[in-house]
Formats: structure tokens, C-alpha cells, sequence
């Protein structure tokens, strides 16, 4: 008599035991490493051995992917939109020449001050994103950055003005590694960078905080409702990358040893929006697809045709576009979706 | 003794020159079965909305066990036990339902500013999780998008969501909605199972359920509390009888 209740509580134990375990394997599954990192990081390396005579063009793309990583944390996370990105961007590379030009010439040291100095710039904007619409916050952020250009424009006594920063060269990397006259120890140290910075924003992006900011981004309303602090939550990832777009200023500062007005020009905050929109958003990497397929199209468009080679890119554009956001993004799941076999599907 | 957990002072929302919510002072006791019924646009939902700051009111004050929440963010009133379902789903389409739920079990327990550990390691969130979704008959799309669930398992997560929050004050707006009939029991019979010192508000259409469930409902006409009183009285009252027979006719 008393066996059929008996039976089914222990049959809803078991499934919810099962459901347990099935679940902790949905989550660790979630934050595997996928094959595409491995082969991104693999043919970063074998990139410096295969084509040295390409490590300008390389490492330009090793600071663009940098940039957009940093980008893709707020806007395919928390889905900020912001045409001000390269206000950071250019903060971090002023810092770091100012730093080499008068204080200190070791690079990681540059570094870490641009990324600090860019990420309080990002923590005192961030408040000025909370509110509005989308609308109000590209026009916020673009006021941001034209502010910043003309801010380095003005204080020409510091930053050069328009004749932008020079006469300063960067030190060994760490007291160790020179600058070569080839780039290939500033390839690698940009790859080096880029490393660490997509490692720290995919622990942050797999993390509670990062699954906090996709909420509200897919959901501003109930994430509320699941007791998320949004503006809170939004700040922190501002900041954050703020700091890592600060830091690939100041790459582009110690690479080049000279830093352009140009790096806080309009055109940096829409190319990196751009590369996003090839790459992807939401998932880190399309920062670096998007920046090494944005690169060397470009490249290759204006070697073909040095003047129009603009139109291309904006063709490009509308066609990206014109073939839908959505299935951009999702490009990327229609690769091998692992490195290993599918044992635990 | 009962002490009132829930409760609305002159509480007033125009939009525009309409008055969607009309002078309501509601007390809702710690426990209670509280169910809100009332015709089409009577503002049962943008009461809800008032209540758990969605909306700011136009007058009036709301308090949560005593403290006024007038002004509260959404999510602190969350924080405070205070936490709702939507009459249209309000879910994260992009999101599973394991990570929508363990979403909210990690805000809950303090632990969803962690921007260091993988959520993965929180086992104890993700077992919970697990569980509550093992409740609602969900472990088998825990691992699928939200968006392509067919429709009566996203409204089984829109509450199970909720659940999630382990609320005090648990406010639900027509949950049964869109649920199929022979599942709608059950859906309401988990929410018969909260313990009892968690109070329910309920906004439901289906007069069986609503009857069956609440032990106290209040009417709303046009905004107003037009009779408030218990099964019973309501049930046998004939002038809410009037109101819904005119609203069909």
C-alpha cells in the first residue's frame, strides 16, 4: 500500500538529483574553452615565425582586437552603445607617452598607469551613461570623445597639440626585452597584452557579474526584478573597459613610439564599432576576428585603390548590415563548437 | 494581531488625463492568499507596477513591512523580499532557463557581483537551481534557449523565476495565463505550497482558481478598490457580479 507514494518520492529525488548533476555539467560546459580560442591563440604565435615581415601590420591588429575586446564587454554584454570608446583609447596612449617622455620608459609599467589613469576617466563617464535611451548614449559618449580631442588639442604644452607626442622612446620591456627595429618583440608583446586582457574579460564574462550584465542587457526590467543593481553593474564594467582600452592606447604609444592627435579621432570609436560588427558581440573574440579581418581588408583596399578604398569599407558595411545583425553575431556557432569529442552531449 | 506586511496609502497614477490607479489604500496581511480581480483595464497590472516600482506613482505611498518603498529601486525592493511575475513574460530569450534561474539565486545570495569566479563553481546555486527547476517540470529544456521554449514552459519559468528570489511578498499577475488548462492546478498548487508566512497578491481571471485560492480578494473598478472582503462575501456579493456581467455584455 504505501509503496506507490514511496516510489514516486524517490523517483523525484533521483530526477532531481539528475537535474543536478546535468545542470552542473550545462555550467561548466558553458565556460569551456572553445576550439576557435585555441586556434586563435595558435595562429597568433605561429604568425610571428611564418610572416616576420608583417609584424606592423600584425601588431596593429593585436592593439585594434584589444580595443574591441574591451568594447564588446559593454556593449555585448551590458549592451551600452557608445561611439566615445576611443576617448579611453587615446587617454591611454597620451598617459603612456607622457609617462615614457618624462618618468619612467618601462612599457608594463606605461601600461598599467594608462590602464588606471583611462579607467577613473571610465569610472567619472560611466555616470553619464545610466540614463536615456540608446540615442542619448551614443550622443553622450560622442561628446565625450570630441571633448577629449580638443581637450588634447588645446593643452598643446603637454600633449603637442596637433604635432601630437614625440621624442621618447620606450625601454626594454621589464628591463629585459628591447624593442626591435622589426617589431617582432612589440608583435609579441601586444599578442602578450591581448593575451592576459581576453583572459581576464572571459573570467569576468563567465563569471556571476558577467551572466548579471547579459541580463541586462536582454532585460533591463526584470533583471531589476532578479534584485540585479544595473546601474551599479554597468559602472563596474564601464570602468573595466575603460582600463583595458586605455592600455591599447598606450600599446599603440610604445609600439610607435609617438603618439598622433588622431588617436582620439571620431574614426576610432566607428572602426571599433565596426570590427565589432564583423567580428560579432557578445562573446569577446569577435573583437579579434573583427580586428584582423578589418585590418587586412582595409589593407588590401587601399593598395588596390589608395583613394576609394573609404567606399569599400562602407559597402561593406551596408552589406554586413543588410544581412542582419543576428546572424552576425552567431556566426561563430556554426564552427566546431569544441576541441575535443562531444562525450558529455 | 495580523500584521499588515504590504500596504498602499492613497496611492494615485495618472497617464495623462487617464487615471489608471484611483485613491487605492490596500492592507495586505503577512500570509495572506490576497487576490486582486476586476475588469479589463481596472489597473490591476499598473498596480502591480506601483507596488514593485516598475512605475512611480503619481501620489501616494507604498510600504513593505512597515518601511515606505515609495521611492525604492526596483531591485532593492526585491532585495527586501518583495518580488513579482509579469502577465507577458518578461524573460532573457538569450538566456536558459538554468542560467536565468541561477541568475537570480546568485543575486539573492550577495554573490552576483563575483566578477572573478565562474558561476560554474557555485554548486550550491546551481544545485538549487537544479531543484527549482525539477519543481516546475523545466530539467529538460534547462540547457535550451529561453526564446524557443514553446510558450507554456516559458510561463512556467516566468514563476519559477520569481520563486527563485524566494520572495516574502510574492506578487503574481495572471499566472496561469497562457499555462495549459491541465497544468494550471499544478502551477497553482505550487504557489499553495509556499510557506505560510509568505504572502501572496494574485491577479487572476479564472474565478475557479481565484476562489479555490484566495482567502481574502479586493475588486478593482476603474482604478478603485470597489469592494474588498472574503470568498464568500465577494463570491455572493451582487454587485461584483454586476461589474463583471456588464464588462461581458
Amino acid at each position: 500500500m504505501s509503496v506507490l507514494p514511496q516510489e514516486t518520492t524517490v523517483s523525484a529525488s533521483s530526477s532531481t538529483a539528475a537535474a543536478e548533476t546535468r545542470a552542473a555539467k550545462l555550467m561548466k560546459r558553458r565556460s569551456r574553452i572553445r576550439f576557435y580560442e585555441i586556434i586563435v591563440w595558435i595562429a597568433a604565435i605561429a604568425a610571428y615565425f611564418l610572416l616576420p615581415s608583417k609584424m606592423l601590420i600584425l601588431t596593429e591588429i593585436a592593439i585594434l582586437a584589444l580595443f574591441a575586446v574591451s568594447l564588446d564587454l559593454v556593449l555585448g554584454f551590458a549592451g551600452i552603445v557608445s561611439l566615445g570608446h576611443t576617448a579611453f583609447f587615446g587617454l591611454g596612449a597620451y598617459v603612456a607617452g607622457l609617462m615614457a617622455l618624462h618618468f619612467i620608459a618601462e612599457p608594463v609599467t606605461g601600461l598599467i598607469v594608462a590602464g588606471i589613469t583611462s579607467g577613473v576617466l571610465g569610472l567619472l563617464t560611466s555616470f553619464l551613461i545610466l540614463r536615456g535611451s540608446d540615442l542619448t548614449r551614443l550622443m553622450t559618449t560622442l561628446g565625450i570623445g570630441l571633448m577629449m580631442a580638443e581637450v588634447a588639442n588645446q593643452m598643446a604644452w603637454l600633449t603637442g597639440g596637433a604635432d601630437g607626442l614625440s621624442g621618447f622612446s620606450p625601454g626594454p620591456i621589464l628591463g629585459m626585452f628591447e624593442f626591435d627595429l622589426f617589431g617582432k618583440v612589440g608583435y609579441l608583446y601586444c599578442v602578450g597584452v591581448l593575451f592576459i586582457g581576453t583572459m581576464i574579460m572571459r573570467r569576468i564574462a563567465f563569471s556571476p557579474f558577467g551572466l548579471s550584465l547579459k541580463a541586462i542587457k536582454g532585460n533591463p526590467m526584470r533583471s531589476a526584478m532578479v534584485a540585479v543593481p544595473g546601474r551599479k553593474r554597468i559602472v563596474t564594467a564601464y570602468t573595466i573597459a575603460a582600463v583595458f582600452a586605455g592600455m591599447a592606447g598606450a600599446l599603440l604609444t610604445q609600439t610607435t613610439a609617438f603618439v598622433s592627435p588622431d588617436v582620439l579621432a571620431f574614426h576610432r570609436s566607428a572602426d571599433v564599432l565596426l570590427v565589432l560588427v564583423i567580428g560579432g558581440t557578445g562573446y569577446l573574440y569577435g573583437g579579434i576576428f573583427g580586428a584582423i579581418l578589418f585590418t587586412l581588408v582595409k589593407d588590401w583596399l587601399s593598395v588596390i585603390t589608395p583613394q576609394y578604398w573609404m567606399f569599400y569599407i562602407g559597402l561593406l558595411l551596408v552589406i554586413l548590415v543588410l544581412i542582419g545583425r543576428d546572424r552576425l553575431s552567431r556566426w561563430v556557432e556554426y564552427l566546431p563548437e569544441r576541441f575535443s569529442k562531444k562525450e558529455d552531449r | 494581531m495580523s500584521e499588515i506586511v504590504l500596504e498602499t496609502r492613497n496611492l494615485v497614477r495618472r497617464f495623462g488625463a487617464f487615471l489608471a490607479t484611483n485613491d487605492v489604500s490596500l492592507k495586505v496581511e503577512r500570509g495572506a492568499r490576497h487576490a486582486l480581480i476586476g475588469p479589463n483595464g481596472a489597473g490591476k497590472t499598473t498596480l502591480i507596477n506601483l507596488l514593485t516600482g516598475v512605475l512611480p506613482p503619481s501620489e501616494g505611498q507604498v510600504f513593505l513591512e512597515g518601511e515606505d518603498i515609495t521611492s525604492m529601486a526596483s531591485f532593492r525592493r526585491v532585495k527586501r523580499g518583495l518580488t513579482r511575475t509579469f502577465q507577458i513574460n518578461q524573460l532573457f530569450n538569450e538566456f536558459t532557463p538554468l542560467e536565468t534561474v541561477a541568475l537570480a539565486i546568485a543575486e539573492r545570495e550577495g554573490v552576483g557581483h563575483n566578477l572573478w569566479r565562474s558561476i560554474a563553481g557555485y554548486g550550491k546555486v546551481i544545485d538549487e537551481a537544479a531543484a527549482l527547476l525539477a519543481r516546475f517540470g523545466l530539467s529538460s529544456v534547462m540547457g535550451e534557449r529561453t526564446v524557443i521554449l514553446p510558450y507554456g514552459k516559458q510561463r512556467l519559468l516566468e514563476i519559477a523565476l520569481a520563486f527563485a528570489s524566494k520572495p516574502r511578498v510574492l506578487l503574481l499577475d495572471e499566472p496561469a495565463a497562457g499555462v495549459p488548462e491541465d497544468e494550471r492546478h499544478e502551477v497553482l498548487q505550487i504557489v499553495a505550497d509556499l510557506p505560510a508566512d509568505v504572502t501572496v497578491l494574485l491577479i487572476e481571471h479564472d474565478m475557479d482558481l481565484v476562489f479555490s485560492f484566495a482567502n481574502r480578494i479586493s475588486v478593482l473598478v476603474a482604478g478603485a478598490v470597489f469592494v474588498e472582503g472574503t470568498v464568500a462575501e465577494i463570491s455572493t456579493d451582487p454587485r461584483v457580479k454586476a461589474v463583471y456581467l456588464g464588462e461581458n455584455a
